[in-house]
């Protein structure tokens, strides 16, 4: 650890080419490359208090009270003494500096129990446990099954057949489907042999550290002959090792240097724009002040040394009050955020948090919201929901009237009991399935029996009846699980076997060929030799256009091959399969061949559960206008379909425009394409924002209208063009211009840049929210992060700004919480400027009556407890518990959050607004008493205009002036409210009388020179009537202009506040109209994750060819359906209405079937 | 643990909960309390038409009668005023007013004739007028010392630093110290009354009971108060008088109860005026016992002035005042005027705001709230 703790910053020499030779650390050694200890801890034990001292006075506001703090030291010009502002700063510093330790310490933690992993390494010959943070480039490591990777590594060994392992990448790029990487021969030979582990010497020659996770080139020397490396070869750390027992690897990068230390961004110091805001506007009265003590010292007739009482007025117009009290109202906003009981969730005991304290406000602005899918969206399971078998539809529970029933938690589920090997966890509620299952109905038999042989799955049995499946898809492993339950239990496999339980009978049918599936066919078949000898394919085919309820739906099909034909089929097959070049057309041309002239058994329908919610959330949030970006990992048809799934896009948008240009120029054609159908009269100028003046003037892009909706899905190749500088701004603009965007197969790099680029050119808020290692980057790089906690991984949630367990809770933390957070510290702001303005420019006039000798007209014991005791409860309680409608009516209102995106509630304007009705009110608060004391006496003669009188009474009106404007702001008075108003009045007089009390002075004839000044003139009616005056003329205004306001141009505000009074008699239950279950309109949102299989690898002892990483291009389909279907949409077998609708059943699947071409069996 | 892949990230319902120290199964759910829930019962107030306008109408309605009252209060106020600064080449004073001197020991005196239109009945209040003098000015304000004037023997020894440079005078503690008690107004002002049978009658002035009863009795003290037969001269022994100062503070006045620091004329100065154009309480004419006679009635009456304390450095100007006064204070029109005023202005304001309300109020609130 270097003494400063910036190792992860040091620039050493760029590094053009990594070497490295395996089991020779010396030689290793000589490059320095990074060890395999990470670090994302900021301080050590030495460099805390330098470090963090100077983070914080970074904040203008330290920085600014730490000044005030010198001047004051200097006696000459201080009058108050020097604790006053030292207490409260050293408090602010040392409240930041806990927390920032407690957050470092936990980082060290984390960071300790990573390092301290074990894993096995080879060293000196043998396999010894280590700790992870020793491990080296060029160590040769043996992992074993549910380990995670330790390092980047070249596989060696496995001991799998054919060297291959079953990786998950969940955390890297959110896909759960397990990924096979194989090992080169020459090193799989080395098998787990450890002496020739050791004996290994080959040297690799790759790229240096980078991010890219989907790319890697290298080569290695191994016994005088140079092998290629590609990514196949590479473990990149983040992986788990799944399904496998043991494997080897060698290490390539270490610790920072991985790819997924590359990929997670840096974290920066977060800070709200009402802070920027905050920091601008102290600087400019800071300005204001110094030319107005310029102005003061050069009038004449003034006597030396007055700057003293400008300090004060430093002191009074940003005092550090304003600091701590605007902490304080984010730490209890904060607390309201762990506290909510509608954003617990009690399945996994997960309570809101909000892991950041000082961001509150900000939740209330969001314009952008950047979403993950997997593990957000969506649960990431996929359930066998409803099948259809001969027509008949299972999965729906009825009533005894006949009415459909919500399937909640309670309903009953089906027991699976008299099925041993039935897995516990699979659900399924219609009984009706079941019985047809045990009344050995033929068609439904066969039905389970495709789902149970039909696959790619692969089966585990460690123990006798605990079977675990692996699936390349998890739909796949889901059908095989459901046909499992229904006593179809596919056991286990070799390439030419499969081996089930019919209804507790060992079966074993020979598996003649898979016909795999790919994204063109979009279906797959087997055909295999059951064992009464019967020649059968089998097959299922997904339906695209299958529309309802966005259930992805399969078609069961299945025929008897004649023996003769098939074995003809096959030796054109194996022709064609070793056919050297249009191999793949010839093969799908067979394929289709054989896929002829099926029986239809049924269709299944599996559902990719969302998380609950979710549609009704991302509904909720764009009418509160915040754009949703979806960002993943995952394919384009899964990312799409989900994308209709969830609401986001929708069958009535105008249209949803397609990226995927493999070069830059299609790309920019398509976006430009795209643009123009959207907006054909777009002017090419005037999309910038005039540039600002302030700070670093960045070009703005505008909001752009257009008519209609529009959706974007643009790929990750594509996107990486568009990312690019020349791009970015052409991409920005399109994508702007369309509700809905959709990226997928983005790095999780790419997701950070295309947050930085919203961050970049549009000023607004922006969000992120994902559960995985691959959202890191993007957490940090948003304005605010989100992570989904509660689930395994928890990289996401550690670095995020708030999180919780369910993406539904997003819609109470910003329309809610958030909302509530910004009006809260704006109205806070607005108020506390106003009132400390307020008593700043009585002062000034007062500075024309007392020679400008900064005289002030208040006792100094007021100005000392003005902001102390005086004002700092009623606002403190205004900013904590104010709410103008509860959250009931925020959820039905969601427009209500539009202000705080537009920052109407405090910006430079609104703060020039309330420094205005600041003069205003300090010119009363100066001159009605001015007027109404001068020349005047008591009621026996004495002094009334004295100036202690007079201080008495202006700062009386002011205090009295300010509580009544507060209570003008105030929406909800809470009894705490209450008390806290009206006891700060009553304690301000309590503490004057005290202090002007005898007693006091006879004690400090010094410190409380006022005696007797409160009982001289409180006592005289015309003082209590000046107060009067003067209150109700700061409030006179203030009412008008707002009732005005509510009668001329309400807010949404005031209108649903307006609303809420009229229906406050007979408050409606929340009548949920977000809570559209529109099926109707819906399309086939379902995960499309299928992918091909293992069918290659399991058929054949071929060498196994990887499925083609994308071949999702030739994946067009999208948009509107373009079948003939009812409006309805509903699978005819999943309808609502149940049975009757069976009747229509016959229609339905002929059309949608007509790829089929014939269908034989007589029962439709 | 591996399950079936498909549900990698399971949620499969199992809660499970364990606590750092092993695991208590206590759920993590938040209380349920109208305060963590942001639920507490509260009262919303909104600006209606129905709370707007009848508050402006009541408004109004106060105010008005209230402004009527204080002003015909204060337009019953007897007031007169005199200038005897000097300005004028005609003025009685000029010639004091040029040629004053510090050192003089000859009292330079004026007199004023003036005329009563009105008699002045009950007790009738003699101030005395100050214009562009800043006893407001901060280090003016600061310059004196309270534990001096409440009788601290130490701090009459060694005045504080605020009063300086008007704290020793020839290595003397100067008491009392500062430059408030330095330039107190030592003007003397007498008033007859002119007989229309020709004879001059002085009119009795009270100088007794023109202070605050605190500052008279609590803040005010002579060192060494309390103490039997105190000598006022000997406790002042050692300590010198104020620069500008005839008299040292033990001699202002003849009576014990009324002289050095709670001196009452001294006492009245020293409650610095909150503006610059000021007035202060000089002396009390006490209506006659017998109750029949005004207390000055409607004639011709001098004034008779020792002009010691000149203003012309700063263009000050000195004016003597007589006043009756009422329950609310002197005379003072403002507050009378400044209530109709705001009434007229809030009724006024009522009946805009009611016909705005009528024409386009309703049409927007009943608005539906578009979505």
């Amino acid at each position: 650890m270097s003494f400063f703790g910036m190792d992860c910053v040091r620039k050493k020499e760029r590094e053009l080419e990594r070497k490295l030779r395996a089991n020779d650390r010396e030689y290793n050694l000589s490059f320095k490359y990074a060890t395999n200890a990470i670090k994302t801890s900021k301080y050590n034990f030495f460099t805390f208090l330098p470090l963090n001292l100077f983070e914080q006075f970074q904040r203008i506001a330290n920085a600014y009270f730490m000044f005030l703090l010198v001047l004051q030291v200097i006696p000459q010009i201080s009058s108050l003494s020097w604790f006053t502002t030292v207490v409260p700063l050293v408090l602010v510093l040392s409240v930041t500096a806990a927390k920032d330790a407690t957050d470092d310490i936990n980082r060290h933690r984390s960071d300790n129990q990573v390092n301290n992993r074990k894993a096995e390494v080879l060293i000196d010959r043998k396999l010894r446990s280590e700790k992870w943070m020793n491990v080296q480039v060029g160590d040769i490591i043996k992992l074993e099954n549910n380990q995670f990777v330790t390092a980047d590594l070249l596989l060696l060994s496995s001991s799998e057949p054919l060297n291959l392992v079953y990786i998950e990448t969940a955390e890297l790029d959110g896909e759960t489907n397990l990924k096979v990487k194989q090992a080169l021969t020459v090193t799989g030979d080395l098998g787990d042999d450890i002496e020739k582990l050791a004996d290994f010497n080959g040297e690799v020659r790759c790229e240096p550290p980078n991010n890219r996770l989907d790319r890697f080139t290298g080569t290695l020397t191994y016994a005088g002959q140079k092998y290629p490396l590609d990514n196949e070869k590479i473990l990149l750390r983040g992986c788990t090792l799944r399904n496998t027992e043991w494997c080897f690897g060698l290490v390539l990068f270490g610790g920072p240097e991985t790819k997924l230390m590359q990929n997670c961004g840096k974290s920066t110091f977060k800070r709200t724009s009402i802070d920027r805001l905050m920091n601008v506007l102290v600087l400019c009265i800071f300005g204001f002040l110094a030319i107005m003590y310029k102005m003061a010292t050069k009038l004449p007739s003034l006597p030396s040394s007055h700057s003293g009482p400008y300090v004060i007025i430093l002191n009074t117009v940003v005092p550090i009050s304003l600091y701590v009290s605007v902490e304080i109202i984010r730490l209890g906003n904060s607390f309201y955020i762990d506290w909510d009981r509608k954003m617990y969730y009690a399945r996994n005991d997960t309570p809101a948090e909000a892991r950041t304290t000082t961001l509150n406000e900000e939740l209330g602005q969001i314009k952008y919201v950047f979403s993950d899918k997997t593990g957000t969206l969506t649960q990431n399971i996929m359930t066998f929901n409803k099948c259809s078998i001969n027509g008949k539809s299972y999965g729906e529970v009825y009533d005894y009237t006949g009415q459909r029933l919500e399937i909640t938690e309670h309903t009953d589920t089906v027991d699976f009991s008299f099925n041993q090997l039935a897995d516990p966890r699979f659900v399924f509620h219609d009984h009706a399935l079941v019985e047809a299952v045990k009344l050995e109905n033929p068609e439904v038999h066969a039905f389970f029996r495709l789902l149970a042989l039909c696959h790619t799955v692969m089966a585990e049995e460690k123990k006798e009846g605990e079977i675990f499946y692996q699936a390349q898809s998890p739909d796949e492993g889901a059908l095989v699980t459901a046909a499992r339950n229904f006593g179809f239990v596919f056991r286990s496999r070799t390439p030419d076997s499969v081996s089930i339980m019919e209804m507790g009978k060992q079966c074993s049918y020979e598996l003649l060929a898979i016909l795999d599936f790919n994204n063109v066919r979009k279906r797959m078949s087997v055909i295999v030799r059951s064992p009464e000898g019967k020649l059968s394919l089998y097959c299922k085919d997904h339906l695209n256009e299958f529309a309802g309820e966005g259930l992805r739906t399969l078609v069961l099909a299945y025929k008897d091959l004649d023996e003769e034909y098939f074995n003809q089929w096959q030796q054109r097959h194996h022709e064609a399969s070793t056919d050297l070049d249009d191999r793949e057309s010839k093969l799908d041309q067979l394929y289709e061949e054989i896929e002829k002239d099926l029986l239809l058994l049924g269709a299944t329908a599996i559902e990719d559960k969302l998380q609950d919610g979710v549609p009704q959330t991302i509904e909720q949030l764009s009418k509160a206008d915040i754009k949703i970006w979806v960002l993943t990992g995952d394919k384009q048809e899964t990312a799409e379909n989900i994308g209709y799934s969830c609401n986001l896009l929708q069958e009535e948008m105008n249209e949803v425009f397609i990226v995927s240009g493999n070069s830059p120029e299609d790309v920019r054609q398509e976006l430009r394409n795209a643009r123009t159908s959207m907006k054909p009269d777009a002017v090419e100028d005037s999309v910038f924002l005039p540039e600002r003046t302030l700070g670093k003037s960045v070009k703005v892009l505008t909001d752009e209208v257009v008519n209609g909706e529009y959706g974007l899905v643009i790929n990750g190749h594509s996107l990486a063009y568009a990312l690019e500088h020349s791009m970015e701004l052409e991409f920005l603009r399109t994508a702007c211009m369309c509700k809905a965007v959709i990226c997928c197969r983005v790095t999780p790099l790419q997701k950070a840049q295309v947050v930085q680029l919203v961050k970049k050119y549009k000023q607004a808020v922006t969000l992120a929210i994902g559960d995985g290692a691959n959202d890191v980057s993007m957490i940090k790089a948003a304005h605010i992060g989100v992570g989904i906690s509660g689930q395994e991984g928890m990289q996401a949630v550690l670095s995020s700004d708030y999180s919780f367990a369910q993406f539904r809770f997003l819609q109470r933390l910003l329309l809610v919480h958030g909302r509530w957070s910004y009006l809260r510290m704006c109205k806070f702001l607005r108020y506390f400027f106003y009132k400390n303005f307020t008593f700043t420019f009585v002062h000034f006039w007062y500075a024309f009556f007392c020679g400008f000798s900064a005289q002030t007209v208040y006792d100094e014991w007021f100005i000392t407890l003005y902001n102390l005791m005086y004002t700092a409860l009623p606002v403190l309680g205004m900013s904590l518990f104010d709410q103008d409608v509860n959250d009931v009516w925020s959820f039905q209102h969601p427009q209500l959050y539009v202000p705080g995106q537009l920052n109407l509630y405090f910006s430079k304007k609104a703060f020039f607004k309330c420094a205005l009705h600041s003069v205003y009110s300090s010119l009363v608060l100066f001159f009605i008493p001015y007027l109404a004391m001068c020349n005047t006496v008591r009621d026996d003669g004495k002094d009334v205009a004295d100036y202690q009188s007079f201080a008495l009474l202006t700062q009386t009106c002011l205090l009295f002036a300010v509580s009544i404007q507060l209570s003008f702001e105030m929406t909800y008075w809470t009894a705490v409210n209450t008390f806290f108003v009206l006891g700060s009045l009553a304690m301000y007089f309590a503490v004057t009388f005290t202090m002007y009390s005898n007693g006091m002075f006879l004690m400090l004839p010094s410190a409380f020179p006022f005696i007797g000044a409160a009982r001289n003139s409180l006592n005289q009616p015309n003082v209590w009537l000046t107060i009067l005056l003067t209150s109700i003329l700061c409030v006179l205004p203030v009412v008008t202009y707002r009732f005005l306001l509510i009668q001329l141009c309400p807010t949404i505000n005031d209108k649903v506040m307006f609303k809420v009074r009229q229906a406050k008699a007979t408050p409606p239950p929340p009548t949920r109209r977000t809570r559209i279950r529109r099926t109707s309109s819906r399309r086939s949102g379902y995960a499309f994750s299928h992918a091909q299989g293992y069918g290659d690898l399991v058929t054949s002892g071929r060498f196994l060819r990887r499925p083609a990483v994308s071949r999702s291009s030739g994946f067009t389909h999208i948009g509107r359906t373009t079948t003939g279907f009812s409006p309805m949409g509903r699978s005819a077998g999943y309808s609502p209405t149940g049975r009757l609708q069976n009747a229509k059943v016959p229609d339905v699947e002929v059309t949608s079937l007509q790829m089929y071409r014939t269908i034989k069996d007589p029962a439709l | 643990m591996m399950a079936s892949s498909y549900n990698a990230k399971d949620e499969d319902g199992h809660i499970t909960v364990t606590g750092p120290g092993g695991g208590t199964l206590r759920s993590k759910k938040p209380e349920n309390t109208a305060f963590k829930q942001q639920r507490l019962p509260a009262w919303q107030p909104i600006l209606t038409a129905g709370t707007v306008l009848p508050a402006f109408f009541i408004i109004g309605l106060i105010f008005i009668p209230i402004g009527i009252g204080l002003y015909v209060t204060s337009n019953n106020i007897k007031e007169f005023e005199v200038d005897y600064t000097g300005v004028d080449m005609s003025s009685p004073c000029f010639n004091c007013s040029q040629n004053f001197s510090w050192n003089s020991t000859t009292p330079c005196t004026c007199t004023i004739p003036f005329f009563l239109e009105q008699p002045y009945e009950s007790n009738v209040f003699m101030y005395y007028g100050l214009s562009n003098f800043y006893q407001n000015h901060r280090r003016y304000v600061k310059s004196r010392d309270d534990s001096q004037l409440n009788g601290d023997m130490t701090s009459l020894k060694e005045p504080s630093k605020e009063c300086e440079p008007y704290a020793y005078h020839d290595n003397k503690p100067i008491a009392p110290c500062g430059a408030i008690a330095n330039s107190m107004f030592n003007d003397t002002l007498e008033l007859f009354y002119n007989d229309p049978n020709g004879t001059k009658v002085q009119i009795p002035l009270t100088n007794i009971g023109i202070a605050w009863w605190t500052d008279k009795h609590v803040k005010f003290k002579n060192p060494g108060a309390g103490e039997a037969n105190q000598n006022l001269t000997a406790v002042f022994q050692g300590t010198t008088k104020p620069l500008n100062w005839r008299r040292p503070v033990y001699e202002l006045d003849a009576a014990a109860n009324n002289n050095g620091f709670i001196n009452e004329d001294f006492i009245v100065w020293m409650r610095t005026a909150a503006l610059p154009t000021f007035r202060k309480l000089y002396r009390i004419i006490k209506s006659p016992s017998n109750g029949m006679m005004p207390t000055m009635p409607r004639g011709n009456y001098t004034l008779e002035v020792v002009y010691n304390y000149p203003v012309r450095s700063f263009e000050g100007r000195k004016r003597m005042i007589l006043s009756t006064i009422s329950w609310m204070g002197g005379k003072n029109p403002f507050l009378g005027i400044a209530y109709i005023t705001v009434g007229s202005v809030c009724f006024f304001l009522g009946v805009v705001l009611l016909i705005i309300h009528h024409k386009c109020g309703n049409r927007n609130n009943s608005a539906d709230i578009s979505n």
